[in-house]
């Protein structure tokens, strides 16, 4: 028998699920469905989209209306889900080479048209379904199967990525801080407008295991020691913030809804 | 049925990969990793904070009837 959350929301016949020990997709996983829960929404009006990669089998998991794309096109079949029904509370789950790499340009045009989707990026700094390649985000200097002597690409701030974008909501959190993952979700879903999550997970079977970080336990304490929160980091300088993850609400700005206007521009006519 | 049962904490053994995330962050040293699960060492510890439900990947320790 799981917890009352897990069996009210889950396809629990489908679990235990596939990912690693210590892999921290089950926990943002979790932290999604308690925003739901929080927020009192429509089951039914929800529809939860994914791509490819350990954090897109996600939607197999959860017992919604879910759809599972093809690599990095989430982004574009959800737009297309939000266009046909505006209604539906649309959430896209993602990884960071799903999301930055093969679907960057979906990311930057959604986060442009300010379409009323949530996104949300499990952040793990790899590939973990295909071997360990190194992604987008994996820093600057570490290691992946693709990358032995060291990744030399300057790896890219997502968040900041889609603020410039155009994306109304933006905020960061860490599988260790669950509650803020919660918090922030249920703001994104709030938000009436393009809403971007990203929570820094871990993968201690690759990019732990190939940057000897230590088991689960060790990265799950790296990011709690890592973790500043933007009201803090404001009043640090650059050099003391080198290597740290910056969580909160990072951004929130208003600007009109992509269906909203496509929908006052049919009515014109 | 008196609160303390309704929120007392429960395992899934089936479920639990051993990862010891909930050992690790647990306030109270109530856990423990025994044959590569886990294991409730000491439940008149427990506070039923609920950091160990927050943090299971897997959805294998949780307290019970807590959320409904």
């Amino acid at each position: 028998m799981p917890s009352q959350i897990v069996d009210d929301y889950f396809r629990t016949n489908s679990l235990p699920h596939i990912w690693c020990p210590g892999c921290g997709n089950g926990i943002v996983t979790r932290s999604i469905v308690k925003a739901i829960d929080n927020l009192k929404l429509d089951r039914d009006k929800i529809c939860i989209v994914s791509g490819i990669g350990c954090s897109s089998r996600a939607s197999g998991y959860l017992d919604f209306n879910t759809l599972h794309t093809t690599h990095g096109r989430a982004l574009a079949f959800a737009t297309g889900i939000k266009m046909a029904n505006p209604n539906l509370d649309v959430i896209v789950i993602t990884g960071d080479g799903d999301s930055a790499a093969i679907g960057g340009n979906h990311l930057i045009h959604a986060a442009r048209r300010n379409i009323d989707i949530t996104t949300i990026v499990y952040n793990n700094n790899i590939y973990g379904m295909t071997g360990g390649q190194y992604s987008p985000t994996t820093p600057r200097g570490d290691k992946g199967t693709t990358a032995p002597y060291g990744n030399i690409d300057t790896q890219f701030d997502l968040c900041d990525l889609t603020t410039s974008a155009g994306a109304t909501y933006v905020g960061r959190s860490t599988v260790f801080n669950p509650k803020l993952i919660v918090k922030l979700i249920e703001e994104g879903i709030k938000n009436k407008g393009f809403s971007f999550i990203e929570t820094v997970t871990i993968c201690p079977t690759y990019y732990g295991r190939k940057n000897k970080k230590g088991n689960a336990v060790d990265m799950m304490k790296f990011l709690r020691d890592q973790s500043i929160s933007i009201n803090a980091a404001k009043k640090l300088d650059e050099d003391k913030l080198k290597g740290k993850i910056i969580v909160g609400e990072l951004h929130k700005s208003i600007r009109p809804e992509y269906t909203e206007e496509y929908k006052r521009l049919v009515n014109s006519f | 049925m008196p609160k303390k049962t309704l929120k007392q904490l429960q395992v899934n053994k089936e479920w639990c990969k051993g990862c010891g995330i909930c050992v690790a962050f647990c306030p109270r040293d109530v856990l423990s990793i025994k044959d590569g699960k886990v294991n409730i060492e000491d439940i008149d510890s427990c506070i039923e904070c609920g950091q160990c439900e927050l943090r299971c990947p897997d959805y294998a320790i949780y307290l019970g009837g807590k959320n409904k």
